[in-house]
């Protein structure tokens, strides 16, 4: 570096780029070493409940996703002026602000998605995983690798609901997003459908052997959790 | 630290900013809602007599043209200067049957046969769950019938919303051969009623109530309307 441009360039603290190493990690991370749901364990509950079938699941990945990095984006932006004693409940009420906007927009452009989703819209208020980011992550960093912390564990969350809710829909209804692929001559050589595959438990069995495979595979992830 | 005087006032600004964008964007959204609801209940009264289009223009023209809105009461007379549409459901189905008010529809198709249109409201399991069923002009063969719920269990109860389920009702029967009324039972396939396969369609598994409660919907918001049926029958 030639000594003119150091000394133009004499910032306090040196900003990283917007694709830097590190922020690229905070994007990718929570998809594998720090996913929500199978390592940090935060958002189980709608993991059980909205994986019995492939759309709604991906619909909910990308709802969660967007409130994630936008709550995490204006909680980072106003972090310094939030009184310590209150930072939980103006947390939950930017969460219950965006969700809002979500579902009215969703009501007015596409009517038809909202009334597929009108209840787990709603229910992205209570995900853990956009409290547990905004408490561990925005009230601590600024707000460009917080929108994109906000994504990543969107992702990462999106990913294990996806994984899940194939298995689910494939054994549970013999369909892929409502299209028909176990054949009707399976069902005549006497193939069922698995009954269990629809009930909450069969998502905490997936996603039990996923966090099996995936500590085999990972190694760093033994005894982290 | 922050002083409570901050913390208060920090708390009321928040709520007040959010709340104010909160009315904006409601109210600025109101009417594309309200339109899209309208048409969402137009929608959904032309599934009950198989006619299936996305296309806003195509929905209401046909629903224009084709449907005449309707209201009577228990004794089976018009009511006149009601309209059908800005009838609350929901309060309708708590009066006693023969305080209610019940809207029909009728469908005029190309062949010119009249198809009657019933709106249902029930109970599933999480919340309301409501429909419209089609009969044809013999009064008792069902034509189409089309089912929606608020919050039923995705891939469980809210089957019911899926064409499998609806397509189900087709040329079942709502009558007994010595006319009394049976409805069509929503039941599961081992189960045993005294009726044949004609007033009965296979349930979802996992959606027992939810089920239950489209039966109960079936049987309750279908017998009000025979009084009126049989009168048409008598001319």
């Amino acid at each position: 570096m030639s000594a003119e441009t150091t000394l133009q360039e004499t910032p306090v603290k040196k900003r990283d780029g917007l694709f830097s190493k590190k922020n690229r990690k905070t994007l990718t991370d929570p998809l594998d070493d720090n996913n929500p749901i199978t390592v940090q364990v935060l958002g189980v509950c709608s993991a059980l409940a909205v994986t019995t079938q492939v759309k709604p699941a991906i619909i909910m990945a990308i709802g969660l996703t967007l409130v994630a990095a936008f709550a995490n984006l204006i909680i980072a932006l106003i972090k310094d002026s939030i009184p310590g004693r209150i930072r939980m409940i103006v947390q939950l009420i930017i969460v219950a602000f965006l969700v809002t906007i979500v579902d009215q927009v969703l009501k007015s452009f596409m009517f038809d998605v909202s009334k597929k989703l009108s209840v787990f819209v709603g229910l992205i208020i209570t995900n853990c995983i956009v409290m547990g980011r905004l408490e561990a992550f925005a009230m601590a960093q600024r707000p460009w690798p917080s929108f994109l912390d906000g994504i990543g564990n969107g992702l990462g969350y999106g990913l294990i609901l996806i994984i899940v809710s194939v298995f689910r829909e494939l054994f549970g209804s013999g369909t892929l997003l409502g299209y028909v692929i176990v054949p009707g001559w399976a069902y005549t050589h006497g193939y069922v459908n698995n009954g269990l595959m629809m009930l909450p438990p069969a998502a905490l069995f997936i996603i039990g052997v996923f966090i099996w495979w995936q500590r085999y595979r990972n190694k760093k992830l033994i005894n982290v959790s | 630290m922050h002083s409570n005087l901050y913390t208060f006032l920090y708390a009321a600004a928040i709520s007040l900013i959010t709340a104010v964008v909160l009315a904006f964007a409601a109210e600025g959204l109101k009417p594309r809602q309200i339109a899209n609801i309208e048409l969402d209940n137009k929608t959904s009264i032309l599934r009950a007599v198989l006619y299936d289009s996305e296309d806003r223009n195509e929905i209401l023209s046909a629903y224009g043209s084709r449907i005449q809105e309707l209201v009577i009461d228990a004794a089976g007379n018009e009511v006149p200067n009601v309209s059908a549409t800005a009838i609350n459901m929901r309060k309708e189905v708590a009066k006693p049957v023969e305080q209610r008010q019940l809207p029909l529809y009728i469908y005029t198709g190309i062949d010119e046969k009249p198809l009657y249109i019933i709106p249902l409201y029930g109970k599933g399991l999480w919340g309301p769950i409501w429909g419209y069923i089609s009969l044809e002009n013999d009064f008792n063969t069902v034509y189409g019938a089309y089912f929606s719920h608020k919050s039923e269990t995705p891939g469980l109860g809210a089957e019911i919303s899926e064409q499998p389920f609806q397509d189900q009702f087709r040329g079942k029967k709502i009558m007994a051969s010595d006319q009394s009324f049976i409805s069509v039972n929503v039941v599961k396939k081992s189960a045993k009623t005294p009726f044949g396969e004609e007033h009965r369609v296979d349930g979802i598994s996992g959606g027992t109530i939810t089920s239950d409660g489209t039966d109960a919907m079936l049987e309750k918001g279908i017998e009000p309307y025979l009084v009126y049926f049989n009168k048409l029958k008598a001319l």
